[in-house]
């Protein structure tokens, strides 16, 4: 008996389309302050706003969400104390009135505590008052372990947050931390209302009616939520600002994907903001610019794909030492091979080919590419930097490794194979087959090698990153506004991973330079910004002088498509692209 | 009779935990992990990812998992959604709605499609009805729908623009502006789904009449002087609808299950959506609740097809 066939191939598909959707990397969700709408804008005086989401929201409470769509679609409705600008500074468009710095006193001089003056008069949804305690509620609510949430990093190092008065609040960090803004300012730290989450505490937080609809102190309210399907809001009467939200209702649907969400804004003009348009460039550039309803908005934060070279050896028959910080990589703790690959990586063409360049990602060879007063302007000059075959052949001739017959150079009974790793991703993919053909080209015998990126991105898997039992592996990593943590937990010595600390620590490439560490050390106590941009822009020299790391491709964050007649839309790198959702209108 | 179905329903009870245990179990090991959503952002660090496995309970051997999980559906309670902490129950009523807007509908479409063209095709056969219909039911059969869906999107949504491609769910009918609007939003659906299970009713019924044509009593009939309509309706279609009933009725749990693909090409949040997500999210909760839901469904119907059977076929007993 034939029997309908669409649940088996359904199958098929499902799976084929969930490996794409991780395959992408999705931003960090921080905000920042917009240009303000027109002086026009009046609350209320929109419909509606049509946002569509190819992955669609499960959740509405931040602090639980398993990706960027949950915490965008949690930030229409929860606020933080302050956002992130596309600047990477904080902007107090939120809770707080001010935002902290050295000079106002809100800051400590060593950076252990801040003081957040908070906005008076602020009413949750509801009509209740908002004051202090719900800030220090969600604190308890957030850092405990037993809530489990996933934004508990921000609660690293924090050592309490507590009510001075109903309109202060002091954040105290156990050590000094250049990062202060690290609990209160972005996505990772939108305040809940203490009263509701009153039974949600600790082990109870699972099963948390609350999280489908969170009381909030942001422009909209949640009318009605669809876990995994849509989301409705309508304008929130208590907002602080009378003049906003400019959208009577919003209407934020989840599903589909990314190339369908595209032709919704390009072609059909059925929804206003479309999210995340990972489409590949050849279909999406002539998409959007041959669009008469609908614009392509990206913005460059310090979100980087690069080539992290393994400086300990890798090699099976190591057994429990493989991959251990005692061991030396065979051949690239040799700054000469390290050169000669890195000289032989044309970033450009990876960016042309795959990136469309500037459409979705741009060549870079900072490390660091963000906020701009920390991108360096020395590098582009660097031999390590420029993309040369003759050279990098040249770079390795000198040195003594010599090419065998089967074009592979050798030196001492070493050869120059490599085994390189990354995520399955058609892009990522593609780019491996790029830079393998120069590489072999110069002598080096390239092995390919891809793992799903659940199993890339954890600490368990000896495929993955951190383990990191391969030569060369690529990903995307990035920074906060604050480089600080970015640059100690990617090179320092006391975060090299091992088996020692479960392969936890983010110093991958077990990357060890006394320069640099003392540099980090520098970064982690100096008060003064032109002084910390020039230790910044010197981490980031140094690492790529000494090919510590090989950056390719500075990718974009929000990729949206938004209707052209929507105004106020300015994304942040930091932040959730819905960080100025208030300040949208049309 | 009545002895029969009370078996044939404690037979399902162990069939069902055997089900229930097989579906627990493969998803115990597949490679899906409910913490791959974190997988790519850096930003969630190991310990957060195993606090949040603790308090999941992920951390426990997934046997003890499978009897905590069967002993909450005794009790009615099919467990909470790892992704949005919403009763799974509450998340499959939801999107029930929607799924039988859509596939129901089509599956309607397509039963109430399919008879007359079977029908038709089998009594003219070799006529130029016959001919295209039998084309088109290859045709319809053979493409997938994700295909199909695809071809319609482009064509009506996009080129054409009569169509809305995306579903909205929130949409309620109490006029006949909102009527017109559902339509518009589920015709395209409808058609992917309604053709192919036009495609597949027409061919059995056409193969089954075929068969019942040149059978005796047919000639009888007609030897008695009865009308042509009436030897075809009340005789034939009759005797040879009796398969098709089973075929029928064996094929709505696949409505309840939703139409996996469809669903997700036209964002039409059924309970195939569901499930599809569910699997990518490593939403374990739901995923065994949905899987075993139909299971129940397709014991069900099994069973209802079987009683069905005997009620059209007198010749048919069961003891």
């Amino acid at each position: 008996m034939e029997k309908p066939g669409y649940w088996r191939s359904g199958l098929a598909i499902a799976v084929t389309a969930a490996i794409a959707f991780t395959a992408c990397t999705p931003n960090p969700a921080s905000p920042s302050t917009g240009p303000s709408a027109s002086a026009a804008a009046k609350r209320g005086a929109g419909e509606t706003l049509n946002i569509l989401y190819w992955q669609a929201p499960t959740i509405l409470n931040a602090h639980q969400a398993t990706g960027t769509k949950d915490a965008d679609a949690a930030r229409l409705v929860l606020e933080p104390l302050a956002s992130w600008d596309k600047n990477g500074k904080a902007i107090a468009n939120a809770l707080a009135s001010e935002v902290p710095t050295v000079d106002n006193g809100g800051v400590a001089k060593d950076f252990t505590s801040v003081t957040w003056k908070l906005r008076t008069g602020v009413k949750w949804s509801d009509g209740s008052p908002f004051s202090a305690d719900d800030v220090v509620g969600t604190y308890t609510y957030q850092c405990d372990e037993t809530t489990a949430a996933s934004t508990f990093d921000v609660c690293e190092g924090v050592k309490s947050v507590t009510a001075k008065d109903p309109n202060t609040v002091v954040v105290t960090y156990k050590d000094p931390q250049p990062f202060y803004f690290q609990w209160g300012v972005g996505g990772s730290t939108l305040i809940l209302q203490k009263a509701q989450y009153a039974n949600c505490l600790g082990t109870k937080a699972k099963d948390c009616p609350a999280d489908q609809k969170p009381v909030g102190t942001g422009p909209y309210k949640v009318n009605a939520f669809k876990p995994g399907d849509n989301v409705q809001y309508d304008l929130n009467e208590n907002f602080r600002d009378p003049n906003k939200p400019f959208f009577k209702h919003v209407n934020f649907k989840g599903g589909g994907d990314a190339a369908s969400a595209a032709r919704a804004v390009f072609q059909t003009g059925d929804v206003d903001y479309g999210w995340n348009l990972q489409v590949e460039a050849a279909v999406l550039k002539p998409m959007a610019q041959g669009s008469s309803v609908g614009n392509l908005v990206t913005v460059y934060g310090s979100s980087i794909e690069r080539l992290v070279v393994n400086f300990s050896n890798p090699d099976a028959s190591l057994g429990d030492n493989r991959g251990e910080p005692s061991t030396k990589h065979p051949f690239f703790t040799d700054i000469h091979v390290r050169r000669a690959l890195a000289m032989a990586t044309n970033r450009q063409a990876v960016a042309t080919q795959l990136y469309g360049d500037g459409l979705s990602g741009k060549a870079t060879c900072n490390i660091l590419t963000a906020p701009e007063p920390m991108n360096s302007q020395n590098t582009t000059s660097l031999d390590v930097c420029k993309f040369d075959v003759a050279a990098a052949n040249k770079e390795l001739d000198d040195d003594g490794w010599v090419k065998g017959s089967d074009g592979v150079r050798a030196k001492g009974g070493v050869k120059l194979k490599i085994l390189y790793q990354t995520t399955v991703n058609s892009v990522r993919q593609s780019t491996q087959a790029i830079l393998k053909k120069d590489w072999e080209s110069v002598g080096f015998s390239v092995e390919l090698k891809s793992v799903p990126s659940s199993t890339f991105f954890t600490n368990t898997s000896p495929d993955g990153a951190n383990h990191f039992w391969a030569d060369i592996e690529m990903y995307t990593n990035s920074g906060d506004p604050d480089p600080t943590s970015y640059y100690a937990s990617g090179w320092s010595t006391g975060q090299i991973a091992s088996k020692a600390n479960n392969w936890n620590f983010g110093n991958y490439g077990r990357y060890s330079n006394k320069d640099f560490d003392s540099i980090v050390d520098q970064l982690r106590k100096e008060t003064d910004a032109s002084k910390r941009n020039q230790l910044a822009i010197q981490a980031n020299d140094l690492l790529i002088k000494d090919v510590a790391v090989i950056p390719l491709i500075n990718r974009t964050f929000a990729t949206s498509g938004i209707a052209k007649s929507l105004k106020g839309v300015d994304p942040s790198p930091w932040d959730s692209e819905m960080y100025n959702i208030a300040d949208w209108s049309k | 009779m009545g002895r029969y179905v009370i078996r044939r329903l404690l037979i399902a009870i162990p069939t069902l935990i055997v089900i229930s245990f097989v579906i627990y179990a493969i998803l115990a090991l597949a490679p899906i992990d409910p913490l791959s959503q974190f997988g790519a952002d850096p930003r969630v660090p190991p310990e957060a990812r195993e606090h949040i496995r603790h308090a999941l309970g992920l951390d426990q051997p997934w046997y003890i998992r499978y009897v905590l999980w069967m002993k909450g559906m005794f009790t009615g309670d099919f467990g909470t959604s790892f992704m949005s902490h919403a009763p799974v129950i509450e998340l499959i009523s939801q999107r029930l709605p929607n799924t039988l807007a859509v596939v129901g509908v089509a599956y309607i479409v397509g039963v109430a499609l399919g008879i007359p063209v079977g029908l038709i095709s089998a009594v003219r056969r070799y006529s130029l009805f016959d001919h295209f219909s039998t084309a088109g039911a290859y045709v319809f059969f053979s493409l997938p729908t994700f295909f199909t869906g695809l071809l319609l999107i482009i064509i009506f949504g996009i080129k054409l623009r009569w169509f809305p491609f995306i579903y909205n769910s929130n949409l309620q009918v109490h006029d006949l502006d909102t009527l017109v609007r559902q339509l518009k939003q589920s015709i395209m659906p409808i058609a992917v789904l309604g053709l192919f299970d036009t495609a597949v009713i027409a061919r059995y019924v056409r193969a089954e009449m075929l068969e019942h044509l040149p059978l005796d009593y047919v000639r009888t009939a007609r030897g008695k002087g009865l009308m042509e309509r009436f030897v075809v309706l009340r005789h034939v279609l009759r005797n040879s609808l009796i398969p098709v009933v089973t075929l029928v009725a064996l094929g709505v749990p696949a409505v309840f299950g939703g139409a996996i693909v469809t669903e997700q090409v036209f964002r039409v949040p059924g309970i195939g959506e569901l499930l599809v997500t569910s699997i990518g999210n490593g939403d374990i909760p739901v995923v065994s609740t949905v899987v075993f839901i139909f299971a129940v469904l397709v014991v069900l119907f099994n069973l209802m097809a079987d009683v069905l059977y005997a009620v059209l076929d007198p010749r048919i007993r069961y003891t």
